[in-house]
């Protein structure tokens, strides 16, 4: 589904991703691990198409087309979803509004008819049950207001709608108390599918318990430094990131 | 990105193209024949002409208002507008079906059909075209519940009486210099009366086009709404895409007897410019309306995406008791524009309360700024006002500004401010270009967002047409 062939990318001149080769098939759930400042978040930004980022070398195919070379929204339309880790606000806007436009765009995209905001509603409602959330939330403004906890469940609950094949989760754990990870990580879990891949970034093991990966990468200084399965992760939670690394600033590993 | 970005700057404004018709048009240039001329051919009483002389003689000794408003232009060649210019064909109608069909063409193309059985449900509508007003329809339906709804010529001549009582009775004739150059020449506009207690069961509606080169458009809208009467307005304009400006300098008045409501919705698209700044209507307004009954209620809102210039401060003078003003306003400059626009709230009555909600857009080089005046008088005991004024700001060469004015004189009263200034990030844009919204959607998504609050306000077919005026305007003001 998704072939990244020593992708290097960067800021203003600044490399940041140094050379990434990482395939994805369906079904498969990855996750990048890595210290502060290794990379992941980048990887995840790169793939859904940030502006701020340049690719400089390198190349990543998705599902037989050139990924790179598509629009942001044209990458969404194809079902790549990033879950963000800082979810923006839109004040005015209804997350009622705002989902079923999308919903609609991604539609139009395949050809199909949009929906009417009736039908709409009966979509929604399975949907919230993912996320374990009542109509309510649909008519506040999009993660205006929102706790951080609220935000990353509007993510999961965006993906649910969208249903993306490539689903991407950039630090969904982070700023989560025990239980809205809980439930956030349950409705990830409800997503997977054989024909849906998930990569899945975190600085903390604590999500893999959750959401138990296929496949673990450890990213350090922009590459992948070392790959495993899910008992990869266990072992970085005991022996940090230096293990990988080599010595190197304190990041609280484990904590 | 920048492809698509490319190709939405280079999209047209959309009302900018000419009705090739016949006009009857004097020659441009201002002088008492000239007044005398346009007072004549519209057949008026002595009284008006008289009128009209006086709001001239005293606009010749007054000075084009530079220097307080946030605003540049070149000076305004007064000596080369044509005051006065009608569609030839224009004849005294039977009906609407008799209209020529190049107007209705004119009107079909903007969307505003003028025959009655095709019209949006509930909207009654005054067309303006140049200087004339070419049709009025659901009139003889509003007319079985006593409603007068108008050309101002028509009232002229039909309701004298009730023209002569409140023509420049909110809006003096010597108010200020455009005010006065419109009491001059004005030459139509909508008049409307609303009998005691009734209710209007529709919207009424006029739509200003100008067509003719060269001309001005000074149209001028009287509405009265007696005692527990109620009226809901709106007003729309387009005009040509053409390389020089044309001045608009409109007057509009508003009386609310006791316990009467009046709301006003404007949707203002006069055509702005080409992006160097090349074209485009002056548009300077003088819109006010007078609570002059106990619990009344007069409410402006206002949707500016369009004109050069934009200098307009629709007003509410408090007067009587418990009565109520408010402002809504969404500005929208892009390109070159300018607007200098916001409201005076004056309280003179007790109990007075009112509300100002202004929302202001700038993209691309244009200058925004909104300016306000809220003034309790001494009497005005337990008065109260809520300001709020929020800009966006799309990129990085455009400009926003706030002056808001206090002066209050009673103790008992309350006035509360709030501001804030966004910028449209690119975060925003990302996002939900992430979830498969394109660039214009996108900010357009996020601006109407911005703007909720006064679109709340609008009649809901006026809504819909102002969140898509706004995705038009705003395209290509990102890349």
């Amino acid at each position: 589904m998704l072939e990244i062939n020593n992708l290097h990318a960067g800021v203003e001149g600044k490399d940041i991703l140094k050379g990434i080769t990482l395939t994805v098939k369906p079904g498969e759930v990855h996750a990048i691990m890595g210290p502060n400042g290794s990379g992941k978040s980048t990887l995840a930004q790169v793939l859904a198409g940030h502006p701020v980022y340049q690719v400089t070398e390198g190349t990543v195919r998705y599902n037989g087309a050139d990924l790179l070379d598509l629009e942001p929204e044209e990458r969404a339309q194809a079902g790549v979803f990033l879950a963000f880790q800082y979810p923006v606000e839109i004040p005015g806007v209804t997350n009622a509004y705002f989902l079923r436009t999308a919903y609609n765009e991604l539609r139009k995209a395949r050809g199909e008819e949009e929906v009417d905001p009736m039908d709409f509603l009966d979509i929604i409602e399975a949907k919230l049950k993912v996320v374990q959330w009542g109509p309510e939330i649909m008519s506040r403004a999009v993660n205006h207001g929102f706790s951080g906890g609220e935000k990353k469940r509007n993510e999961i609950l965006q993906m649910a709608v969208l249903e993306p094949r490539l689903c991407i989760l950039d630090e969904t754990d982070s700023g989560l108390d025990i239980d809205a990870l809980k439930i956030v990580a349950a409705g990830v879990n409800a997503l997977r599918s054989p024909d849906r891949a998930m990569i899945v970034v975190t600085h903390y093991q604590r999500l893999l318990e959750f959401i138990v990966p296929d496949v673990v990468h450890v990213l350090v200084d922009g590459k992948i430094a070392k790959s495993g399965g899910k008992e990869l992760a266990l072992e970085l939670e005991a022996r940090g990131y230096e293990w990988i690394a080599g010595p190197m600033e304190p990041v609280g590993a484990g904590s | 990105m920048s492809s698509s970005v490319e190709a939405l700057v280079n999209r047209e404004y959309q009302h900018g193209f000419v009705t090739d018709i016949e006009a009857d048009s004097l020659p441009p240039g201002l002088s008492e024949d000239v007044i005398r001329h346009i007072s004549a051919k519209k057949g008026e009483p002595e009284w008006l002409l008289e009128w009209r002389l006086k709001g001239y003689r005293a606009w010749q000794k007054m000075e084009e208002p530079h220097g307080w408003a946030n605003i540049s232009y070149p000076p305004i060649k007064y000596d080369e507008i044509v005051y006065y210019s009608a569609p030839r064909t224009l004849k005294p109608l039977g009906s609407l079906d008799e209209l020529d069909p190049k107007l209705k063409a004119t009107y079909d193309k903007l969307g505003i059909p003028l025959t009655e059985q095709k019209l949006l449900a509930g909207v009654a509508v005054d067309a303006i075209f140049d200087s004339v007003s070419v049709g009025t329809t659901y009139k003889a339906h509003l007319a079985e519940m006593g409603i007068i709804f108008c050309s101002f010529s028509e009232a002229v001549k039909e309701h004298p009486e009730l023209v002569r009582k409140y023509l420049g009775s909110v809006v003096p004739i010597t108010d200020n210099f455009f005010a006065s150059l419109n009491a001059a020449v004005f030459t139509d506009g909508s008049f409307v009366y609303i009998p005691k207690g009734v209710k209007c069961p529709l919207d009424l509606s006029t739509y200003f086009r100008i067509n003719q080169a060269g001309t001005g458009q000074f149209e001028r809208t009287l509405i009265i709404a007696d005692e527990g009467a109620s009226v809901s307005y709106l007003e729309g304009c387009t005009a040509p895409r053409r390389d020089e400006n044309q001045l608009h300098a409109a007057v509009v008045e508003l009386v609310a007897l006791q316990d009467a409501s009046i709301k006003y919705s404007t949707v203002q698209n006069w055509y702005a410019g080409d992006e160097n700044g090349l074209g485009g209507i002056f548009n300077f307004v003088t819109k006010r309306g007078k609570c002059a009954g106990a619990r009344s209620k007069i409410s402006w809102t206002q949707v500016e995406t369009g004109s050069a210039i934009t200098w307009k401060y629709p007003s509410v003078l408090l007067q009587g008791d418990d009565s109520v003003g408010e402002f809504y306003s969404v500005a929208v400059v892009n390109g070159r524009q300018q607007a200098d626009t916001g409201t005076k709230m004056i309280h003179l009555g007790k109990r007075t309360r009112s509300v100002i909600i202004s929302k202001g857009i700038s993209a691309g080089r244009g200058n925004n700024s909104y300016r306000g005046l809220v003034k309790v008088l001494p009497k005005a005991d337990g008065a109260r006002n809520y300001t709020q004024c929020d800009s966006m700001l799309i990129g990085n060469r455009c400009g926003a500004h706030t002056f808001p004015y206090l002066d209050v004189q009673n103790r008992t009263s309350a006035v509360e401010h709030e501001a804030s200034t966004s910028k449209i990030g690119e975060d925003q844009i990302f996002y939900l270009k992430q979830r498969g919204l394109n660039t214009e959607q996108a900010i357009s998504m996020v601006v109407n967002g911005f703007c909720k609050e006064v679109f709340k306000e609008l009649p809901m077919e006026f809504a819909v047409e102002a969140q898509k005026l706004l995705g038009v305007s705003l395209e290509g003001s990102v890349g």
